[in-house]
């Protein structure tokens, strides 16, 4: 039908634009070199690249440890009011307007540290990831059948064991997709550092420090007057996809039977 | 029987209802901190903030109606363009593609790649082709013939509501068809038959027994994908113009909530920022209460089955 | 009835049983239901009870208080007293995780572990509860895989999956992963009942051959089935418990008017 036609034009429009613009900006220099002044040649996106990579792994740290507790209490102990309250806050979170977060953590570190920085923009990231990984290890356990558990508990296995090893066990493909779904979220994510993290041209000696990172990077440089950071911001963008692109791939190839993968982004 | 301490059970409970009560606990903070950081535009400007229209940090006066309007005209315009389409989309590939398992895996997975497109990068694209691209093809004629209709009057120059509300339709599509889709998937075979067993066509069968039956899905993935559009930030800011101003032209520029806190942060303090900040707090309400609408509708209509949203 | 099948159990001599297990006014609800109305009875040690009745008669909820199972599940209540050796298994000083332990159970529908190999499903419950000495899980092994015969079938390649066997090898896996923790009794709620008859057959052969070491207590709603394997049955009609003895004598001079209706399938 039609409807399917118009939807599919852009992307490949947005695709075909990213790959054909973005393509002369890429070289190892630019992947390697810090960022330079407009006009002047070898600039490169090497910061913005660990700046990003820094934020998103301070964000998993610190919300895959909790974002799998939180779906494993979701899942077990689905019939306690609490666990009914918290999912629902949870799935209020997911998909949240990740400006408002940004704001939120500039409320709560950045203003009492004085300080545009890093590990500022990883919680700011953390508060996008932590819900969705919640909700998908959560939905994932569910789906483990109920006489497993009983299974292990008849076996005299304690219920933490139960849990950690029958459950987990079992529905481990769903919590890997999950976090690598909230990984990717969080790599594209703009709004919440650029109120966290600012931005810089070096490479941030301390997670107290601002850093750069891509998707602020492509922001900047986009909406700048200068033709030759608009190039780099296309092959940043590049860049940015292809790493995305990659971690759905491994989300795909892992998926198998257990999650039909139409996970809301 | 030895009398066993359960150390490793209760760990494990405290730790978990702990990671459970965190979450509520962040939804809480989220309010609270807000309104802490918003606590001087408040303090000033009252509840008028809500319906003054005049924005001018040089004078320290702010109102957050023009971000309001704006937030509202580019929502809607995303959602008459979007909801059609991820309707079609959803129902083409739920009902139409049966048959065909693979090919309607196949388009689902890259609906739901659309999906996975970073919002700066669907403004990079906004700002470098589909600008040019309407103002050329679509504002400059709609503008030089219907002209006189206050929607398509004006200046046309490519940062406006218009464009805004383009990108942020492409942007949504994935998400509510995505939804809709698994609604769909949850309306019984039964239904179906009762139809086709009458005679009737593929149409008539999705008209009349798949849609009405999926009425509140789909009005919960309509809901959802209002929501997301609602708080869209990048995409918006770099296309809008970032003027706050009430036009009923679709060609005039404007901003949205989020697009403006994006596009000024930066430079503000003081006041300036507690005033942006108290426009996130509208936004965080606007959000809770869309998002907790959406879920309800939508647990309502998939209750007990499994639905990946 | 034929009288050959119950030729079988005539031999063994009844008299000073001792008795292993027994419930003293046990009652169970879930939610608002209440499914046992108060049922005492003694099961006898080293022997096979049969437990029998009409669908919602309430035995799968009596056995699965018998190992606290039933407490599990969401709003589920239990009262009165399930004394295993002379302790009730419901005072709050007994830790359930323990009683498990010596109380196994195989369960309606075979559910090996779908992530295990057939030798890491039997030795699960020892694995996870500590044991790391390779040899004893070696023997252990074997012995359960032996008396549920299915030794013989998987001895070629333990490491396959627990769910690329058959229905039947699945069950029999099951209930070898039961034995290898080394229980005292070992319940079984209806094990056959997704099984073909020759897999039945197998099972029930392996259930003759465990009383020389456990005490065994099955649910069926199999009459043939409970002549051909138990000692002793139970009949259990909507919540309480309408009779109990020797199998022969129960199946041949019923002593309750509803366990008559029940054996001549007047009902259930």
């Amino acid at each position: 039908m039609i409807a399917v036609i118009l939807a599919v034009i852009p992307l490949l429009l947005i695709l075909g634009d990213v790959f054909l613009r973005g393509a002369p900006a890429i070289s190892v220099g630019f992947l390697t070199h810090l960022q330079k002044p407009p006009n002047v040649s070898g600039g490169g996106i090497a910061n913005a690249i660990v700046g990003t990579f820094t934020m998103v792994g301070i964000a998993s740290l610190i919300s895959v440890p909790i974002g799998v507790l939180a779906g494993i209490f979701f899942s077990e102990w689905s019939t306690t009011k609490v666990s009914t309250i918290s999912s629902f806050m949870n799935d209020v979170l997911t998909g949240f307007p990740s400006i408002v977060l940004g704001l939120f953590v500039f409320v709560i570190i950045v203003l009492p540290t004085r300080q545009f920085s890093a590990f500022a923009g990883g919680v700011a990231l953390s508060f996008v990831m932590l819900p969705i990984i919640a909700r998908t290890t959560g939905e994932s356990l569910k789906l483990v059948p109920n006489t497993l558990r009983e299974a292990s508990m008849a076996l005299g296995i304690p219920r933490w064991k139960t849990i950690f090893r029958i459950v987990i066990g079992t529905g481990k493909n769903g919590l890997l997709t999950g976090i690598l779904l909230a990984v990717a979220r969080a790599t594209g994510e703009t709004a919440p550092i650029l109120l966290t993290a600012s931005t810089s041209i070096y490479f941030a000696k301390s997670i107290f420090q601002p850093t750069a990172s891509m998707t602020v990077l492509i922001y900047n440089y986009a909406t700048s007057p200068y033709s030759s950071w608009q190039t780099q911001a296309w092959g940043a963008a590049l860049v940015l996809i292809l790493i995305m692109l990659g971690l759905n791939l491994v989300v795909k190839l892992t998926v198998g039977r257990n999650l039909s993968g139409k996970l809301e982004l | 029987m030895r009398f066993r301490l359960l150390r490793g059970d209760t760990i494990l409970t405290i730790a978990l209802a702990a990671a459970a009560l965190l979450i509520i606990g962040i939804v809480v903070a989220l309010a609270v901190n807000l309104f802490s950081g918003a606590s001087s535009s408040i303090l000033k400007f009252g509840p008028r903030f809500l319906i003054e229209s005049k924005w001018q940090p040089s004078n320290d006066v702010f109102g957050a109606l023009p971000f309001v309007y704006g937030t509202l005209v580019t929502s809607a315009i995303a959602i008459v363009i979007g909801f059609p389409i991820s309707l079609g989309i959803a129902v083409f590939i739920s009902e139409k593609l049966k048959r065909h398992l693979t090919f309607g895996y196949l388009l689902g997975t890259l609906v739901d790649l659309l999906a996975a497109v970073p919002s700066v990068i669907y403004g990079l694209w906004g700002v470098f082709v589909l600008i040019p691209l309407l103002k050329d093809y679509v504002e400059k004629p709609l503008n030089k013939s219907l002209g006189f209709i206050s929607l398509f009057s004006g200046h046309p120059f490519g940062y406006d509501f218009f464009t805004a509300g383009v990108i942020l339709a492409i942007m949504i599509i994935p998400t509510m068809s995505a939804v809709t889709r698994d609604v769909l998937s949850v309306v019984p075979n039964s239904q179906r038959e009762a139809i086709y067993s009458l005679g009737g066509t593929d149409w008539e069968v999705t008209q009349k027994s798949v849609l009405p039956y999926a009425r509140s899905g789909i009005f919960g993935a309509f809901i959802l994908g209002l929501g997301r559009a609602f708080g869209e930030t990048m995409a918006v800011t770099m296309v809008i113009g970032n003027i706050p101003s009430i036009s009923s032209s679709l060609f005039s520029p404007g901003a949205t909530l989020s697009s403006i806190i994006a596009n000024q942060f930066g430079e503000s303090s003081g006041l300036f920022q507690a005033a942006l900040i108290e426009l996130g707090l509208i936004l965080f309400f606007v959000a809770v209460t869309i998002n907790g609408l959406a879920r309800l509708l939508l647990w309502r209509m998939t209750r007990g089955t499994q639905v990946n949203t | 009835m034929s009288g050959m099948q119950l030729e079988k159990n005539k031999n063994t001599n009844f008299d000073s049983t001792a008795v292993k297990l027994s419930t003293k006014d046990l009652k169970a609800t879930y939610g608002k239901v209440q499914a046992l109305k108060g049922i005492t009875m003694d099961f006898p040690e080293k022997r096979v009870t049969a437990i029998m009745g009409p669908s919602g008669c309430g035995k799968s909820t009596l056995i699965r208080c018998l190992n606290r199972i039933h407490e599990l599940t969401p709003k589920a209540k239990v009262e009165g007293e399930v004394i295993l050796d002379g302790v009730n298994i419901y005072s709050p000083k007994v830790d359930p995780v323990a009683i498990r332990r010596r109380i196994g159970m195989v369960f309606q529908k075979a559910n090996p572990f779908p992530t295990m190999s057939i030798y890491d499903n039997v030795v699960a419950g020892l694995k996870l509860n500590g044991v790391r000495d390779k040899k004893k899980l070696d023997e252990l092994a074997e012995k359960s895989l032996r008396m549920s015969f299915l030794w013989e079938e998987v001895k070629g390649d333990l490491k396959k999956p627990g769910t690329a066997l058959s229905g039947g090898q699945q069950q029999r896996l099951c209930i070898a992963r039961a034995l290898a923790v080394e229980p005292e009794v070992i319940l079984m709620d209806e094990p056959c009942s997704a099984l073909d008859p020759l897999a039945t057959a197998k099972v029930e052969e392996s259930i003759v051959q465990l009383k020389k070491e456990f005490t065994v207590i099955i649910v069926t709603h199999n009459l043939q089935q409970a002549a051909r394997v138990s000692d002793f049955t139970a009949f259990m009609y909507l919540g309480k418990l309408e009779e109990f003895g020797e199998t022969a004598s129960v199946f041949e001079n019923p002593k309750n008017e509803l366990t008559e209706k029940y054996i001549t399938g007047k009902f259930g």
